[in-house]
């Protein structure tokens, strides 16, 4: 319309023009953490009724959780539990309208991070070597 | 707002998918705290008092009166959290509306029948033969 020229509107939002913040990978690790624990909780029941049918039922479900993927499972299930419940917190706070400046919402997505990651090492230490 | 004169489709029109969406916020955030309490709970007195996956194990668990109402208290928050939150997912990301929709069922059942399978399961350890 405005011939050659052209119109000098802003062109928000800058699609092209962006860099990386911690808070990009906490926002799609909430959600892949949210859906990997609805796998989580599905198991659980499983396990809830395993025990229900009786030993001989339980055993091949026992023996599974106790081999090397059932504990690499464990242990991935505790860890997405607890970065779910660190951000969930931090979810919950910002819904307050609280910690919602870029560097606050920066330094409590590395905590969320660094607890996801602490967690389940802490809990593994305690149940090996704490009696 | 003139609401009576706006028709069906007006009325939805800028309300979110289908206006449930405050109900479904604050039922996402109450059971996010009631989690918050209860699936730590679960996972610190699991890890700490079970001597392993075992069937002993996890029968000295469930029997104790406490352990199986906390159990019951988290399959039942635990599902209702997750499927509010799968919902949404799938709402997200689910375009076509056939498959949206037998999606929607699927979550809106499989937790159901889930939770009254592992509610059944803790009774029966408890009151079962
Ligand atoms: C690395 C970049 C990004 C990541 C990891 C990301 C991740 C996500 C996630 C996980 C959600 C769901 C969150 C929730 O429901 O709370 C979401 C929602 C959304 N995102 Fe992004 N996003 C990114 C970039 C963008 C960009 C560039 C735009 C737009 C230009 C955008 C627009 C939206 C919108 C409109 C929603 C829906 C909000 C709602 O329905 O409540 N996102 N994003
Ligand atoms: C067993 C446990 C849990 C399961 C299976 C689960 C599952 C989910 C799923 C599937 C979502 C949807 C993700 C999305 O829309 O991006 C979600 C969202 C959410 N979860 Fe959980 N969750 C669990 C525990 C928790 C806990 C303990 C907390 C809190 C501390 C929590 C806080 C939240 C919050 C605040 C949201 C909404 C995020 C948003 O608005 O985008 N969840 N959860």
């Amino acid at each position: 319309m405005a011939g050659a020229t052209r119109p000098e509107r802003p062109l928000s939002p800058h699609v092209s023009i962006w860099r990386w913040h911690v808070t990009m990978a906490t926002s799609i690790l909430h959600r892949v953490t949210g859906v990997a624990l609805y796998g989580g909780m599905i198991l659980f029941c499983f396990w809830l009724m395993a025990v229900a049918a009786g030993p001989e039922a339980y055993e091949p479900f026992g023996a599974f959780l106790a081999g090397p993927i059932g504990q690499i499972g464990l242990y991935l299930i505790v860890a997405a539990f607890a970065y779910h419940l660190a951000n969930g917190v931090r979810h919950l706070v910002f819904d307050t309208g609280n910690g919602l400046k870029p560097a606050d919402a920066e330094t409590t997505a590395w905590f969320a991070i660094l607890f996801a990651v602490a967690a389940p090492i802490g809990l593994w230490a305690l149940v090996t070597f704490g009696g | 707002m003139s609401k009576g004169k706006s028709t069906p489709l007006g009325r939805v029109r800028n309300h979110g998918a289908a206006a449930e969406g405050t109900g479904h916020f604050v039922g996402q955030r109450v059971s996010a705290i009631a989690l918050l309490i209860l699936a730590t709970w679960f996972v610190l007195s699991a890890a700490l008092t079970m001597d392993g996956p075992t069937y002993l194990a996890a029968i000295d668990f469930l029997v104790s009166p406490v352990n199986a109402v906390g159990v019951i208290l988290l399959v039942m928050v635990a599902l209702y959290h997750m499927r509010i939150g799968m919902g949404e997912v799938i709402n997200d990301y689910i375009a076509r509306p056939f498959t949206k929709v037998v999606l929607l069922l699927l979550n809106a059942l499989v937790p159901l029948v889930i939770a009254a399978g592992a509610l059944f399961a803790v009774l029966l350890v408890n009151f079962g033969a």
